[in-house]
C-alpha cells in the first residue's frame, strides 16, 4: 500500500511540449510511472517520447483514461489549467508551477470546494511512491522503498531528509511535497491522515517552515488522531520577521508564524522535533526503536 | 512589493476610498506652491519611507502656518529616519506627502488580506484605530472583528453590515455607516483587481463633520502578479530596497541580506533556510539567504559569488547544493569557472549531495582551488564555522 499514487496511476502531463514538461514527463516515465497522455492546446497528434499529446484534458481523459494530472503550465495560465483538469474529471491534480498569483489560487481553491478532486501544490516537487510512481520533479534515485512517509512544504530540503532515510536503510513509502505557497490545495493534515491509515507507513517525517499556521493545525491534528511516531523539522529559526524567505508563504508577519512557535506546538503534540535538520534520519530511527 | 503612503492613497482615490487632499513633494519650492493651492487650516507634512513608526521618529510634522511648510520640507528631505522597522542605519527621506489635516472624532482600523487557512480574503477591523494592531490583538482580542469574503461572489453588503454592527458603528456615528460599507466594497475591489497582498488603513478616521477619511494607508502587492499591472510596477522605488537584493533580482537569484558573517549559496528556499539554521547551530550567524534556484549554472554561481563578496561582513562562504535535476558535477564546474572570474579571498566550503555528487566532489578536489569539500550538511557547517571563527 501507499498513498495518493501507485503503479496503477494514469498520468496526463499538462504543458508536456514545454521544456520542463517534456523533460519531466520523460523522467517520470523512465521511473516506471504510467504517463499515458500529455496536453498542449493546438498540438494534438504530436508525441513526446511516445506519449500522445491532446488539445484538452477532456480529450486526454476520454481517450487515455487518465486519473491524475501533473501540471507544468506557466504561472499566468496555470489557474486555468488546474480548473480544466478538475472539470475533465481528473481525481488528483499535482501542480509543480511556481509563481502563481495568490488571488488566482484563491479562486481555484474556492472553485474546487465540494468537488471530488484533490489538488497537491502548487509550487511543489510533486508526489512519489517509491518503486511505483514518480509524479513530480524529485530525483527518483535518492529514494529507497521503506517504511517512512514524508510530507513537506519544501523541495530540496525534502530530498535532504529522504537521502538520510535511504542512507540509514529506513526507506520511504510515499513522499508528498505540499508546496511553499500561502494558498495551496492539500495541507499537512490531509496527508497526515492518509499516512496514519496507510498500513506500510510506520513513521512520518513532516518538514515545515516559517509562515502561516499549517504546522500548528497539524500539531492539533496529530495530538488527537496520529498514533504513529512523527518526526519534524521547521526551517527558518534564523529568519527575521517581515522578510519573505524565497517561498511566497515563508514569511513571519505580525509576530505570527515563527519557527519557535511551531516547534513548541509540535512538541506539545508529542512530535519529535529536530533542531538540526541533519538529525532527521537518526531521530526517525530512534523513534522506530531500530 | 511595497509602495509609499502617497501611492497607496492615490490608489484609494481611484477606487473611491476617501483620502485627504495631498500631493507628493520633493522640494521646498514645490512644497510652497502646493501649500498655497491646498489652502487648508492645518498642513500635515509626512516623510515617505517604506517603514512604520515614522511619527515617533520625527518624520511627521504638523503646522497651521502655510509659510512654515517650505522650512519643514527642507528639514525632512535628506534626513535619516530611524524607526523600529528601518534597522539601526535608518532610511533617508527623499520624498514627502503634504496633505490637509483632519479633525479627528474617532479612529478605526481596517485591513484586508488572504487568510491562508481558508484561502478566502478576510477583513480585519477594530475600533482601536491608530494603535499597532498586533498589540490590540494580543491585549484585547475581543476588539478584533474578522469577516471572510467568499471569493466566488465577492464582497456583499451583508459583509459590510456584519463588520459595521460588530464594531458598534451606528452608536459611534450613524451618518458614516453606509459610506463605511460602501468603502469596504471599494477596498475589496482594489484588493482583487490590483492583486494586492495586503491593504491597511490605520487609522480610518471619522471626522468632526461626520465624514470618513483614510488618514494613513498601506498597500503591498503580490510579486507574482506584477506582470499584470504595469501601473503598479511603475510605483516601485528602488531607493527603498537593498542594492545587493536588486542586483540579485536582476540575476534571477533570491537574496536577502542578514547581519551575520557566513555567506551561503543554496539551491531551494527550504534548504537555504535550513542551511542558515545549521550555521547558527554550529555557533555562527548567516550573512544572507540566497536561493540559486533549480537551474543553477556557472553564471548564477558567479553572480552569487559577486553578491556575497560585496557584503563586507562576509568572512566565509558555504555552498550547499542538493543535486536533483541540477547535477552536482555541473555545479562543481560552475564553482571552478566562477572562481577564475571572481577573486575569492575568504574560506570556502562546498557541500555537494545528490545527483553525481561524487563526480562533483572529485572535480573540486582536483581543481587546485583553495576550498574544503564536504559530504554532509552538519560536517560542512562545522567546517565553515571553524574556518571563520564563531560569532562575536
Amino acid at each position: 500500500m501507499s498513498i495518493l499514487v501507485n503503479k496503477n496511476t494514469r498520468v496526463v502531463v499538462q504543458g508536456i511540449t514545454g521544456k520542463e514538461g517534456s523533460f519531466h514527463a520523460t523522467q517520470c516515465k523512465a521511473y516506471g510511472t504510467q504517463v499515458v497522455a500529455g496536453v498542449t492546446p493546438g498540438k494534438a497528434g504530436q508525441e513526446v517520447e511516445g506519449i500522445p499529446v491532446f488539445n484538452t484534458v477532456r480529450d486526454a481523459v476520454k481517450k487515455a483514461q487518465c486519473d491524475t494530472s501533473l501540471i507544468f503550465v506557466p504561472p499566468p495560465f496555470c489557474a486555468d489549467a488546474i480548473l480544466e483538469a478538475a472539470d475533465a474529471g481528473v481525481k488528483l491534480v499535482i501542480c509543480i508551477t511556481e509563481g502563481i498569483p495568490v488571488n488566482d489560487m484563491v479562486k481555484v481553491k474556492r472553485a474546487l470546494r465540494g468537488k471530488d478532486v484533490r489538488l497537491i501544490g502548487p509550487n511543489c516537487p510533486g508526489v512519489i511512491t517509491v518503486d511505483e510512481a514518480k509524479v513530480g520533479i524529485m530525483p527518483g534515485f535518492i529514494h529507497k522503498k521503506g517504511v517512512v512517509g514524508v510530507v513537506s512544504r519544501s523541495g530540496t530540503l525534502t530530498y535532504e531528509a529522504v537521502h538520510q532515510l535511504s542512507t540509514l536503510g529506513l526507506g520511504e513509502t510515499t513522499c508528498v511535497g505540499i508546496g511553499g505557497d500561502p494558498v495551496n490545495g492539500t495541507g499537512f493534515v490531509d496527508v497526515l491522515a492518509l499516512f496514519e491509515k496507510d498500513l506500510e507507513t510506520q513513521a512520518i517525517v513532516m518538514i515545515g517552515e516559517i509562515g502561516g499556521d499549517a504546522e500548528e493545525k497539524a500539531a492539533e491534528f496529530i495530538k488527537k488522531n496520529v498514533k504513529k511516531p512523527v518526526v519534524s523539522f521547521i526551517a527558518g529559526i534564523t529568519a527575521p520577521p517581515g522578510r519573505r524567505m524565497g517561498h511566497a508563504g515563508a514569511i513571519i508577519s505580525g509576530g505570527k508564524g515563527t519557527a519557535t512557535e511551531k516547534m513548541k506546538a509540535l512538541e506539545a503534540a508529542g512530535v519529535r522535533v529536530c533542531s538540526n535538520p541533519a538529525e532527521l534520519g537518526a531521530t526517525v530511527k530512534l523513534a522506530l526503536g531500530r | 512589493m511595497n509602495v509609499h503612503e502617497f501611492q497607496a492613497k492615490q490608489l484609494f482615490g481611484q477606487f473611491g476610498v476617501p483620502v485627504p487632499r495631498g500631493r507628493e513633494i520633493t522640494s521646498p519650492e514645490a512644497g510652497a506652491a502646493w501649500a498655497t493651492e491646498l489652502n487648508t487650516p492645518v498642513f500635515v507634512v509626512k516623510a515617505q519611507i517604506h517603514a512604520g513608526g515614522r511619527g515617533k521618529a520625527g518624520g511627521v510634522k504638523i503646522t497651521k502656518d502655510k509659510a512654515a511648510v517650505p522650512g519643514l520640507v527642507k528639514e525632512l528631505i535628506g534626513k535619516t529616519l530611524v524607526t523600529h522597522q528601518t534597522g539601526p542605519k535608518g532610511r533617508e527621506v527623499r520624498r514627502l506627502l503634504i496633505e490637509e489635516g483632519a479633525a479627528i472624532a474617532k479612529e478605526l482600523y481596517v485591513s484586508l488580506l488572504v487568510d491562508r487557512d481558508s484561502g478566502w480574503p478576510v477583513f480585519i477591523a477594530s475600533t482601536e484605530g491608530g494603535m499597532e494592531i498586533e498589540v490590540v490583538a494580543a491585549n484585547t482580542p475581543e476588539k478584533i472583528i474578522r469577516e471572510a469574503i467568499d471569493p466566488a461572489v465577492g464582497f456583499q453588503s451583508y459583509n459590510g453590515r456584519n463588520i459595521a454592527f460588530a464594531l458598534g458603528l451606528p452608536a459611534i456615528e450613524p451618518a458614516v455607516v453606509n459610506p463605511f460599507i460602501q468603502m469596504l466594497g471599494n477596498l475589496y475591489r482594489l484588493f482583487m483587481e490590483k492583486n494586492a497582498a495586503m491593504v491597511e488603513i490605520n487609522p480610518l478616521v471619522i471626522t468632526g463633520d461626520k465624514k470618513l477619511v483614510a488618514l494613513d494607508g498601506k498597500v503591498s502587492f503580490d510579486d507574482n502578479a506584477l506582470f499584470r499591472h504595469a501601473d503598479v510596477q511603475q510605483m516601485r522605488d528602488l531607493n527603498e530596497e537593498d542594492p545587493l537584493e536588486i542586483e540579485a533580482g536582476e540575476n534571477n537569484l533570491n537574496y536577502i541580506k542578514l547581519d551575520g558573517n557566513i555567506g551561503c549559496m543554496v539551491n531551494g528556499a527550504g534548504l537555504a533556510m535550513a542551511t542558515m539554521d545549521v550555521i547558527k547551530l554550529a555557533g555562527s550567524e548567516p550573512a544572507n539567504f540566497l536561493d540559486v534556484g533549480g537551474g543553477a549554472t556557472k553564471e548564477t554561481v558567479a553572480a552569487g559569488f559577486r553578491i556575497l563578496l560585496k557584503d563586507p561582513n562576509v568572512r566565509g562562504i558555504f555552498i550547499n547544493i542538493f543535486g536533483g535535476i541540477v547535477r552536482c558535477e555541473r555545479i562543481a564546474h560552475g564553482v571552478i569557472e566562477a572562481a577564475k572570474e571572481v577573486k575569492i579571498n575568504v574560506p570556502l566550503v562546498v557541500r555537494l549531495q545528490g545527483t553525481n555528487a561524487d563526480e562533483g566532489r572529485t572535480l573540486l578536489a582536483e581543481s587546485g582551488l583553495k576550498l574544503e569539500v564536504a559530504n554532509d550538511l552538519w560536517e560542512a557547517a562545522q567546517k565553515i564555522v571553524k574556518l571563520t571563527g564563531k560569532a562575536a
